[in-house]
């Protein structure tokens, strides 16, 4: 079984956008929930968070960083090539019903699962305040998209190349000083940025929800290396998550098992394609 | 006359230095020579003893019989009467406690080596009589087989014969289950994987893969697109762990994914795209099946001390003895009656980026001795006070079993499960749903491989009773 790629574009020199053509995903697919990927035969299985979808073209959409040797090869593939697999959709979606008013948070190109959220709450008449935060002018994506889900939009840069110079969570404690009376923060992106996050939210005691992207193999409650311990207890972000609540989640844990594989990575990716250097969100 | 030898023929193998290091089979199999001479020792018993003992009933002494003729194309005949994997059964059964254990020889010697027979025909007819099989005219009913291990491919291959168009949906890129992700290749060749399903295509078994059951498609919408009933053969589910503290440090797998790196994502080849870390310590904790092949798959993995730690003792280890014997050999270090109650972790004080803080710098255990038999009659570990140690690994294998998978269930109302997460069937393997059949692993926990397909097998002549 193989799967199309009808449309490719590159959002940054490091960040591209698929759509690929999985009619069974498309139709199921919810924000929040993920697919994972082979490349070719003898790939490694990767998660990706579904970036969106079209259910009449059957189509589902991933925006992906080229951060390893397999994010490296499927960024080779163009517009009309294929893919040996893509499996989905996995993973619980988030839960957004009912809610008034929903801070979301991105990070880099979790800022490419954040938007989907976004758009789903603006759909469904909830007002969506988006802080989305990037290295620096050249890395920003989705801004536009995400300035027609959201009511209000701040962008960050790290450096003030583009909107407000420093992190995403200074306008989020802004926002929660001033009494922006949130339903709810919806966290995604580098588990760093995340945990930040959360500890900006704490004090405040708004329901913080992160999205969890660990190393997984099957996706499918098998195997798992997606573990993470949430209020103490050992949960799988495959069929528990992705989305957890940001209080309960050791993220100390999750970043530590997170880089278990980067020595490998480093080789492979660099025995793979010298063109790069890995660039962190 | 019966050959009187109270001793089986032994079973070649590649001698233990030099299997530790690669993937390759460990067990050769019998020359026809050796296999006749092994036939030979069956007395052909009228109340077949061993018949009773094999969950599928493979018709034991009549295949053997065709063995002692010569006739092995007329032997796996009779085995693939009751068998749909012969050539996998016969490796990974374990006989020892099913047909072996009932055979008469047995009592005074050891029993018939049937495992090894079954293995020996199984193998002569895949090199002398590729499957010629074709279609079987289509008697209209459409079946969908939700997980293509061994109990789906058991109840797709009887269906496909009787003439049910059969669609298995399996979650992973390719068919096979644990066949293909749980056990390695040195115990079962993924070639005879491949070719029990290529068999089943041929018999006009459509096979998608990529597809999730419980995600891709629900229950229902299988019967919203035609099917007429569903077999569910999902397999175990998400592994369990301890409870200790450090279960979450780098180098602490679960079985299912040290296996699945190797074996379905071949991370033991210099060339895999998939990672696995290169321990040279490694503690494998269980005493199943499942712990033997983490273990040898640690020591092929270039690890220089592999030790299996289990709290009960010799007598209790589940797993199938030829897997145990060949384990010892193989210089693998059993810690029986131990029991860990922390993984031990490296963290450095001075330097929080130190690349080895969070990784596996040992195993915390405590000596245990047997008590009392507990309510399933196995007795029970007890804890030594006062007998700490620690052994010195940089790798933990969890291998203590399964809960099964949630996805299914959780989307399939009415669909009853008892308290373990396992679904509830009858003796014919029908669910609480009507026409939604269920069998292996999904509906028994971690069982073996002949279990979930005698499951399969049941399953599939209820469905065929039900729809004609």
């Amino acid at each position: 079984m193989s799967y199309r790629i009808v449309n490719k574009k590159p959002l940054n020199s490091f960040v591209t956008m698929m759509d690929i053509e999985a009619p069974l995903v498309a139709k199921k697919a919810q924000p929040g929930q993920f697919i994972i990927l082979r490349v070719d035969d003898d790939g490694e299985r990767i998660p990706l968070t579904v970036a969106g979808y079209d259910r009449e073209a059957g189509t589902v959409r991933i925006i992906f960083q080229i951060v390893g040797a397999t994010t490296a090869a499927l960024n080779r593939k163009n517009s009309g090539d294929f893919i040996s697999d893509f499996v989905g959709p996995l993973g619980n979606a988030t839960d957004l019903e009912g809610r008034k008013k929903v801070c979301i948070v991105g990070g880099g190109v979790g800022c490419a699962i954040a938007l989907p959220v976004a758009q789903k709450l603006h759909e469904m008449g909830c007002e969506v305040h988006s802080i989305i935060g990037f290295r620096n002018r050249e890395l920003v994506i989705l801004e536009k998209e995400f300035s027609e889900a959201s009511a209000k939009l701040t962008l960050m840069t790290d450096d003030g190349s583009a909107g407000r110079k420093g992190l995403v969570t200074e306008p989020l404690k802004e926002a929660l000083e001033s009494r922006e009376n949130y339903d709810e923060v919806i966290a995604i992106g580098p588990l760093v940025m995340m945990k930040f996050v959360v500890a900006t939210t704490r004090p405040f005691g708004v329901k913080t929800t992160v999205s969890m992207n660990p190393i997984m193999i099957d996706g499918t409650g098998m195997c798992g290396g997606c573990r993470l311990t949430v209020g103490g207890k050992t949960k799988f972000a495959c069929v528990d998550g992705p989305d957890f609540d940001g209080f309960e989640v050791d993220f100390e844990e999750a970043m530590n098992r997170s880089n278990i594989y980067s020595d490998f990575e480093r080789h492979a990716y660099e025995k793979d394609c010298n063109l790069f250097r890995k660039e962190v969100e | 006359m019966p050959n009187m030898d109270p001793k089986k023929n032994p079973m070649p193998t590649q001698s233990p230095g030099v299997r530790a290091h690669n993937f390759e089979e460990v067990a050769l199999g019998y020359s026809p020579d050796t296999a006749l001479q092994e036939a030979a020792r069956c007395l052909n018993c009228k109340n077949m003893p061993c018949v009773a003992g094999c969950p599928v009933n493979v018709q034991i002494p009549q295949f053997i019989q065709k063995v002692k003729e010569g006739d092995f194309e007329g032997a796996y005949q009779i085995i693939s009467e009751s068998s749909s994997l012969p050539a996998v059964c016969g490796r990974v059964c374990p006989q020892e406690n099913q047909c072996e254990r009932k055979c008469v020889r047995g009592i005074k010697g050891e029993p018939v080596g049937i495992g090894r027979l079954e293995r020996f025909v199984a193998d002569w007819h895949n090199d002398h009589n590729p499957d010629s099989v074709s279609p079987v005219e289509s008697n209209g009913h459409r079946v969908a087989v939700v997980g293509s291990g061994p109990s789906g491919l058991a109840c797709a291959g009887d269906l496909a014969k009787k003439g049910y168009e059969v669609t298995v949906f399996e979650a992973l890129h390719v068919p096979g289950g644990v066949l293909v992700y749980g056990i390695p290749e040195f115990r079962l060749p993924k070639q005879i994987v491949r070719k029990e399903v290529e068999t089943l295509k041929k018999l006009g078994v459509k096979i998608e893969t990529n597809v999730v059951i419980g995600k891709t498609l629900t229950v229902d919408e299988l019967f919203e697109m035609g099917y007429e009933a569903v077999f569910i053969g999902s397999g175990a589910g998400l592994p369990r762990f301890m409870g200790i503290p450090g279960e979450s440090l780098k180098g602490v797998y679960s079985a299912n994914e040290y296996l699945t790196r190797s074996n379905l994502m071949k991370a033991y080849r210099s060339d895999s795209a998939t990672p696995i870390q290169s321990a040279k310590r490694v503690a494998v904790v269980g005493g199943g099946n499942v712990a033997m092949d983490a273990a040898r798959t640690a020591l092929r993995l270039g690890a220089e001390k592999v030790y299996i730690v289990y709290r009960r003792s010799m007598d209790e280890l589940p797993a199938r003895k030829e897997e145990v014997e060949h384990a010892m050999e193989e210089g693998i270090e059993f810690r029986l009656l131990c029991n860990p109650n922390e993984v031990l972790g490296y963290f450095n004080p001075d330097d929080k980026r130190d690349p080895k803080n969070g990784t596996v710098i040992g195993l915390r255990c405590v000596r245990m001795e047997l008590g009392e038999e507990d309510s399933t009659g196995r007795r029970s570990a007890v804890e030594i006070p006062d007998s700490q140690f620690d052994l010195d690994v940089d790798c933990v294998i969890m291998s203590i079993g399964t809960s099964p998978n949630p996805l299914i269930k959780s989307t399939t109302d009415g669909l009853k499960v008892n308290q373990k997460g396992g679904i509830v069937v009858d003796e014919r393997g029908l669910t609480s749903r009507p026409n939604v059949y269920a069998g292996g692993d999904a509906v028994t926990g971690a069982a073996t491989v002949i279990l979930a397909m005698g499951a399969g097998k049941t399953a599939a002549k209820a469905i065929d009773e039900a729809l004609t």
